[in-house]
């Protein structure tokens, strides 16, 4: 057994303990962080299949933006656990039965399909302007096919995240109805006109008038 | 003994049969569900990883790529959702969601 062999059986089991521990957690921020651990243990199995841009993509974008924002709203929600966790056992024994089943037979049939295919095959090389051989590079392999064959699909993932940005934002703004906020096209569109009315009014002599009469009674 | 493809494929299914199994358990809990799903996503992601190691075939890792780009999305969107009704029903458990009388 080989160096890589036992890492690859220790990061799985580790990986597979997390992914217990995030569905039996009571607390859902226990869930989470084992969350983290599990998709930091699958970055590592990334990595010895040689995938090491996606390996760290894992890691940067997934434990760091997303499971940050479960996290976020995890700790934002005031969740009361205990009526959650009613009945929690009461389908154990099925769910275990069929998620041993749907492990089983998927190992059987993996097992025996693709038990004895050890051997990576190489990469298709890359060839630079002049005909030269490139040295191998993930990424650059990677980025090649991102931005010649897969540009239309690429767009459509931007779309994609652009749309759920918005829907997102949209969703949780919420309006302050007792802020007083200054309507900004109001005030652009002020005139004098609306501040400032000239009232004409008499002079007022006929108190003056009457004023003076009282003093000399 | 060295390392197959079939090794990484069954961690997958195992991976896959266990975000099943706390789909199973966690029925009111809308946030474990979210993670389990993610888990699920994640375990698909592994065979892709594999498969295209073992293949030769850097497509699969693409395909990675774009898996990942929904669940981001996916994600986003199912915790927008949830803190909204958190908002509304102050919690989050499922089986208080019978406005729509299905």
């Amino acid at each position: 057994m080989d160096a890589k062999t036992g890492f690859f059986y220790f990061f799985s089991a580790v990986l597979l303990y997390s992914a217990l521990r995030v569905i039996t957690a009571r607390n859902p921020v226990h869930a989470v962080l084992h969350l983290i651990l599990g998709f930091s243990q699958a970055a590592a199995i990334w990595l010895l299949l040689k995938a090491e841009f996606l390996g760290i993509m894992l890691v940067v974008v997934y434990m760091g933006a997303v499971m940050v924002l479960f996290l976020f709203v995890v700790m934002m929600l005031d969740i009361r656990i205990d009526r959650m966790r009613e009945g929690f056992w009461k389908h154990f024994p099925v769910a275990a039965a069929v998620g041993a089943l749907v492990a089983l037979e998927m190992a059987v049939v993996l097992m025996g399909g693709f038990g004895t295919l050890d051997e990576a095959k190489p990469a298709a090389e890359l060839l630079n302007a002049q005909g030269q051989v490139l040295p191998y590079s993930n990424t650059q392999a990677l980025g090649r096919l991102m931005y010649t064959d897969y540009l239309f699909p690429i767009e459509v993932a931007a779309v994609i995240l652009l749309v759920a940005m918005i829907a997102a934002i949209a969703l949780t703004l919420r309006k302050r109805k007792d802020a007083k906020t200054p309507g900004i096209a109001g005030q652009i569109g002020a005139r004098a006109q609306d501040r400032l009315t000239l009232v004409s009014m008499p002079a007022t002599k006929a108190a003056a008038a009457a004023a003076q009469g009282e003093e000399t009674k | 003994m060295t390392l197959t493809l079939g090794h990484f494929l069954t961690l997958g299914a195992m991976l896959f049969a266990i975000s099943v199994i706390g789909i199973f358990l966690n029925r009111k809990n809308l946030i474990v569900l979210l993670m389990a799903i993610e888990m699920m996503l994640l375990s698909v992601n592994m065979n892709f990883v594999a498969f295209s190691h073992y293949l030769g075939d850097m497509h699969g890792q693409l395909f990675v790529f774009f898996i990942l780009t929904v669940a981001a999305a996916e994600a986003a969107i199912g915790l927008a959702i949830l803190v909204l009704l958190f908002r509304n029903k102050s919690n989050i458990n499922a089986e208080d969601l019978n406005i729509l009388k299905g």
